[in-house]
């Protein structure tokens, strides 16, 4: 039986980690290419990176992360932020990522999904969407973190870009991002259910049952956390034991 | 000149290959092997290779057009595999490839090693996300050598899968193992010193390194 999935993911600036707090034994708990391990050990079972790195000119760095993770690690890889070009994803796959996620992009432009997804096939490409409510079961894509209203329906743009070859939708919620208030469940069920692919459920992870709850209630294919797990609150490993116990199907054989 | 046997991991311009050297040194090194892992596009390094790796992600007809592409490598590979019998492992599409034919978008000719089509999964349970994406266990349908000493069946260990699409061997001998998605899905095939896993072994953790090892070890 295919199992549910939990992904930690790691804000990586200029090739250091950022939010993350030392707890861990690591050497330098800024170094990505440590916490991969660390998760890697602990059973993650994918590992995500966003670059948050301000400058293009800099994408040197986070390529020479990829590469000494895909060199130490032997578990798949999603790498997002600032991905514009085709020639952005080839850099990241040949560097070692399996998947890449595309966000602001695939808003401005539909058909760089297109391109994206014939090019290097539909099961390394992600749409990351960021969705805000504006009304009872309506939300709106947002871009920018948040601050950039688009006028976009998220599920009908969802659709789209699956239409186009998505290969799996990462949905974020930036009403609960950074509330430790859960998922918004109604959001990642609405996605999940309108698409053939699978959905990641992202932002607002407070607690393990909020784990629990994305997939039971969200209907995700797979969870994603950052700062329940970067902040030590709660291990990859437990996490995944909790939701076995809630009765979800986990691999816990690493 | 260094005379130690040499492991070549076919590069056809089919995505990356780094992650599929490295598993392939570490499993190498800790199987204290002295192989060499080289990944290659030149057809006569694939002849003088002890052993033959062909990944491959994406479509089917890509795939297959990006290997025709490279000078000399079909006949490489026929040669050196079906012809000397040098032990194979095709993996994702590099093992959908070794079917008669690919049903994606496109009816495409595959190698014909093994016999039968790829085509696109369907779910008994239409619930069921396509892609098949992520961690999944193994049910074997027959033993062989490349899972030796890997737990299998429900309690066992995981592999990576990410796929639209699966080989149904036309011959049930060539079945090694299934996955169950909405239904038995093959995860393994092979036929004499040729094999070939759905799931990524160089992504399957440690499950994917026994396997590699197996690999390194496989005297068919």
């Amino acid at each position: 039986m295919l199992k549910i999935r939990v992904i930690p993911c790691l804000d990586v600036k200029d090739g250091r980690v950022v939010k993350g707090v030392k707890f861990l034994d690591l050497r330098d708990a800024g170094d990505p290419v440590e916490w991969a391990i660390a998760y890697d050990a602990a059973g993650a079972d994918e590992l995500c990176f966003l670059d948050i790195t301000a400058s293009h000119e800099d994408r040197g760095i986070l390529l020479d992360v990829v590469q000494r993770t895909a060199e130490a690690c032997f578990m798949p890889l999603t790498v997002g932020g600032g991905v514009r070009t085709v020639d952005d994803i080839r850099a990241l796959l040949l560097a070692g990522a399996d998947k890449v996620s595309i966000n602001t992009a695939a808003v401005k432009n539909r058909d760089f999904v297109k391109e994206a997804a014939e090019k290097f096939g539909d099961q390394c490409i992600v749409v990351a969407i960021d969705a805000k409510a504006v009304g009872p079961g309506r939300w709106e894509i947002f871009t920018h973190g948040g601050r950039n209203a688009t006028g976009i329906e998220a599920i009908a743009f969802a659709r789209e870009v699956v239409s186009l070859g998505a290969g799996e939708l990462l949905v974020t919620s930036m009403d609960k991002d950074g509330t430790r208030s859960g998922y918004d469940l109604a959001l990642m069920r609405a996605i999940a259910d309108a698409v053939s692919v699978p959905v990641i459920a992202s932002g607002g992870v407070g607690t393990l049952d909020d784990l629990v709850a994305g997939v039971r209630e969200g209907h995700a294919s797979a969870v994603l956390a950052a700062s329940i797990f970067h902040f030590g609150q709660h291990s990859v490993g437990e996490a995944k034991r909790h939701m076995a116990a809630a009765g979800l199907p986990m691999r816990l054989d690493t | 000149m260094s005379a130690a046997p040499t492991i070549a991991i076919i590069d056809y311009g089919s995505g990356n290959l780094h992650s599929a050297h490295k598993a392939f040194e570490r499993a190498a090194r800790e199987a204290g092997s002295d192989a060499r892992v080289s990944v290659t596009s030149d057809p006569d390094a694939v002849r003088r290779a002890e052993r033959i790796v062909l990944p491959g992600v994406g479509a089917f007809a890509d795939c297959r057009r990006g290997l025709n592409a490279v000078p000399g490598m079909v006949e490489a590979l026929e040669e050196t595999v079906r012809g000397r019998g040098r032990p194979f492992l095709g993996i994702c599409v590099g093992m959908q490839l070794l079917a008669t034919r690919g049903l994606e978008y496109e009816t495409t000719p595959g190698l014909d090693w093994i016999g039968g089509d790829v085509a696109a999964i369907t779910p008994a349970d239409t619930a069921l996300k396509i892609p098949h994406m992520g961690w999944n266990t193994l049910d074997v349908r027959r033993a062989h050598p490349l899972l030796a000493g890997i737990p299998t069946g429900a309690d066992g260990w995981h592999a990576y899968f990410v796929h639209s699409y699966a080989l149904t061997p036309a011959d049930a001998d060539d079945l090694v193992a299934v996955t169950d998605y909405g239904g038995p899905v093959t995860a393994a095939v092979a036929s004499d010193n040729i094999a070939g896993t759905q799931f990524h072994p160089e992504k399957s953790q440690k499950l994917g390194l026994a396997l590699i090892k197996n690999f390194i070890g496989w005297r068919p």
